[in-house]
């Protein structure tokens, strides 16, 4: 008899070791003589337990993980194929806490299927969704998305009805509906578990998109961080295409749609909608200014329907079970399920799905388990690198658009890091205005130079000059990028900075300046290095040029230098700092 | 990862953008392919895909600028990718680095003199709930601590 082993190809699993698991089991199952079938499926969202191996026993999935190549012997020796018991065994996968306490039903499939197996989607309540969609008239579907309160899960939160509304109603021969999967907020992940796990669906959600609309063409950009995604992906478009889901004639509906996946090339900025429809045109990927719409005026100046991986993912669903099943789960306006990615130093890392309105406390302590590094938790990023820093005090925020949005934050593409006590959030500020002036599109200057200055400001405070002029520009800065940047990237920016500045001001109050070379903590924990990329870009010379300027000043005290650079040169004073500290730690 | 330019870069150019130059927005695909062809984007290639695309010079310049991912030169031989970004930050991805660039000798940017790794930041991988992570010629790595990430530079020198 042959038993049937689950083991992710999902990225997370895979940079864990599942393909070595994989050999493992092969190896061992072969020297035993007994057979298995492996399946690749794809995430349970439950990382922290990755790979996740599970074993099918009288119809039923037993878990076991973290499993690393090394267990697999004992796994065998313990009788796991027949569900025997090991350390690593967790039991029945469904009633794992974390799993069993979800709401999936964006990620119904996800983990479970075969990715790639269009048998397993339609056995699981696959493309009945499109099939509904296919005998219904245009604006029916439009209604049903409407009813359903579906915002965009892309960070805005924009009903997404009432875009595919504007896009129905707009007139021109071709329409679009792109898929934003450029997915570059720090701590998300859906995007990519969904492409990877369920892809399926997300062709599905464009299907239906397509029918409403009358748009005939879909086009799926995502990151070149993710090639499992974009393998995954291409791969069941193919399949796909193949078995009539896509193509001229959409399931015999005599209507036509399909798709393809595009690659961007590394631009955090590339997600803004305008971005990447520029850059879909193969343009710079320079945010529009808005009018027009992209609903009116999008890729290649026809309508188009843009939306988030997640938002087009849940749509199935929306038409399967109709517009108040999904409509019942959530709170206030945030209806439907949200996807929280939890991320960052936590004991339990992953995916959980559920309906809005869980605080985030519940979020932190219960459901992620607390830190990893069993040190209290300081201070949680929520919604990405333009989201806020929230701490303790606010960890009863209800997790829903309008309540993040009450206390200066956003819930974003719904992304969660957490820091320990060991986090400084100088540092954070600095890095995410250093981020804003890496990723910058360019286009306007509050966002394009004042993230730079941002930079030093936040430096001038670390080393205690002036701290309270700076701590004062550095909030004016804010002010400047928040209302004079045309997009998110310069305009949220002000938030991590500022809450991180609000919340926790002891951190901007760093001790004064030891003269004569020391660097102060934070710098230590920093390490000058950290500032070499930014001293490179700004001042157009490799790190070594000045390391070997820093080395003919030898006999200078360390503080002589660093105003020589400053002076002769023209560096900053955290640059020049960091510049000597760095060359004279390597003469030590 | 990178190569030989042997060969005429013009001809091969010509070649990837014929193929290429039917679809919608063809550009980046463009671009990516001749990556993926001559481990960079050659000087050389931009006036074969200006031309063949209707673009002016400086448009298709403008273009392989903009993007993090085009580079003007080859790589060492593998490419290590660090992230950066919060989430492995909040779980010492700043330490990782730090001892990747002390065993490597090389700071972001940059490859090493044997011409046998280039180093370069990452701003997320999508592993962030396994963090801290890296990207080695495009395999992925999760839950780095100092020990992984020596055998990752080992791995990498080889
Ligand atoms: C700098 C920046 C980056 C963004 N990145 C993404 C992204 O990676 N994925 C995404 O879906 N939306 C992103 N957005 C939001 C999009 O502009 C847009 O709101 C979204 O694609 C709309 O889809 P939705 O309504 O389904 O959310 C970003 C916005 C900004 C300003
Ligand atoms: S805010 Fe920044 S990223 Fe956005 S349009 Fe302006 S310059 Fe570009
Ligand atoms: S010690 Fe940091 S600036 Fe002098
Ligand atoms: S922040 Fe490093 S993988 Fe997401």
């Amino acid at each position: 008899m042959t038993v049937k082993v689950y083991v992710p190809k999902d990225a997370a699993a895979l940079a864990l070791g599942a393909d070595r698991v994989v050999a493992a089991i092969e190896r061992e199952a072969g020297e035993r003589g007994v057979a298995v079938a492996i399946v690749r499926n794809g995430s349970r969202g439950m990382h922290w337990l990755e790979p996740l191996v599970e074993v099918v026993v009288d119809h039923e999935r037993i878990a076991y993980g973290p499993v690393r190549a090394g267990d697999v012997a004992s796994l065998f020796a313990a009788g796991f194929l027949e569900g025997g018991d090991h350390p690593l065994r967790q039991g029945a996968t469904k009633d794992i806490p974390f799993l069993k306490q979800q709401t999936r039903l964006t990620f119904a499939r996800c983990g479970i299927v075969d990715p790639l197996s269009l048998d397993d989607y339609r056995r699981f309540r696959g493309l009945t969704g499109l099939e509904k969609a296919i005998a219904m008239a245009p604006v029916d579907i439009v209604t049903e998305v409407t009813d359903s309160g579906l915002r965009g899960r892309g960070g805005a939160g924009f009903p997404t009805g009432i875009k595919w509304k504007t896009v129905l109603d707009a007139a021109g021969p071709q329409k679009y509906i792109v898929c934003n999967a450029d997915e570059g907020d720090s701590g998300t992940f859906a995007d990519r578990m969904i492409m990877e796990g369920d892809p399926f669906v997300l062709i599905e959600g464009m299907a239906i998109a397509g029918l409403a609309t009358g748009a005939t063409k879909g086009f799926i950009y995502t990151r070149s961080e993710y090639p499992h995604a974009i393998a995954a992906m291409s791969a069941a478009i193919e399949i796909a295409r193949r078995e009539g889901v896509l193509g001229p004639s959409v399931m015999g509906s005599g209507r036509a749609f399909d798709m393809e996946v595009r690659v961007g090339a590394g631009a955090y900025v590339c997600g803004e909608e305008t971005a990447l429809l520029n850059s879909l045109e193969g343009k710079r990927g320079i945010v529009r200014a808005k009018p027009p719409l992209p609903a009116h005026k999008g890729l290649f100046d026809c309508p188009t329907v843009i939306n988030n991986v997640i938002s087009l993912a849940s749509v199935p669903i929306i038409l399967d079970r109709g517009a108040t099943f999904y409509r019942d789960f959530g709170m206030g306006r945030s209806r439907g399920t949200i996807p929280i990615q939890i991320a960052g130093n936590v004991k339990h890392g992953g995916l959980y799905e559920t309906a809005f309105g869980l605080s985030l406390g519940e979020i932190v302590d219960h459901i992620a388990g607390g830190t990893a590094s069993e040190r209290p938790v300081k201070a949680v990023q929520v919604g990405g690198p333009l989201g806020a820093y929230f701490p303790r005090a606010l960890f009863d925020t209800p997790f829903d658009y309008e309540s993040f949005a009450a206390k200066d934050g956003l819930i974003g593409h719904a992304g969660i890091v957490v820091f320990d006590d060991t986090v400084d959030m100088l540092h954070q500020a600095r890095f995410a205005m250093e981020f804003c002036a890496i990723e910058s599109c360019g286009k306007c200057t509050p966002c394009r130079i004042g993230s730079t200055r941002g930079v030093e400001v936040a430096d001038n405070i670390a080393h205690g000059v002036e701290p309270e002029k700076n701590r004062e520009l550095l909030a004016d800065l804010c002010n400047t990028m928040k209302f004079g940047s045309l997009c998110a990237l310069g305009g949220f920016t002000p938030y991590p900075v500022m809450s991180a500045m609000t919340h926790f001001p002891e951190d901007f109050t760093p001790a004064p300046r030891v003269e004569g070379g020391g660097m102060s903590e934070t710098e230590k924990l920093k390490g000058p290095a950290s500032y070499f990329p930014s001293i490179e870009k700004k001042y157009g010379q490799p790190i070594e040029h000045w390391k070997a300027i820093v080395r003919a000043q030898e006999g200078k005290a360390h503080m002589q230098i660093v105003a020589f650079l400053k002076e002769t040169h023209g560096l900053g004073h955290g640059h020049a700092n960091a510049l000597v500290a760095a060359t004279l730690a390597e003469n030590a | 990862m990178n190569l030989h330019v042997s060969g005429d870069v013009a001809a091969r150019t010509l070649a990837i953008v014929t193929a290429m130059k039917g679809a919608e927005g063809p550009l980046l695909p463009i671009l990516h392919e001749i990556q993926a062809e001559f481990g960079y984007v050659p000087q050389d290639s931009l006036p074969v895909i200006a031309r063949e695309l209707n673009l002016s010079r400086a448009e298709v310049h403008g273009v392989v600028t903009f993007y993090h991912d085009f580079r003007d030169h080859p790589t060492g031989r593998h490419v290590l990718k660090l992230c950066r970004a919060e989430a492995c930050q909040s779980m010492g991805a700043d330490a990782v680095a730090a001892r990747v660039k002390a065993l490597l000798g090389i700071d972001f940017h940059q490859t090493t003199l044997d011409g046998a790794v280039t180093l370069e930041p990452v701003y997320c991988l999508g592993l962030c709930s396994c963090a801290p992570s890296a990207m080695l010629d495009g395999e992925v790595h999760a839950g780095l601590d100092a020990a992984a990430a020596t055998e990752l530079v080992r791995e990498a020198r080889r």
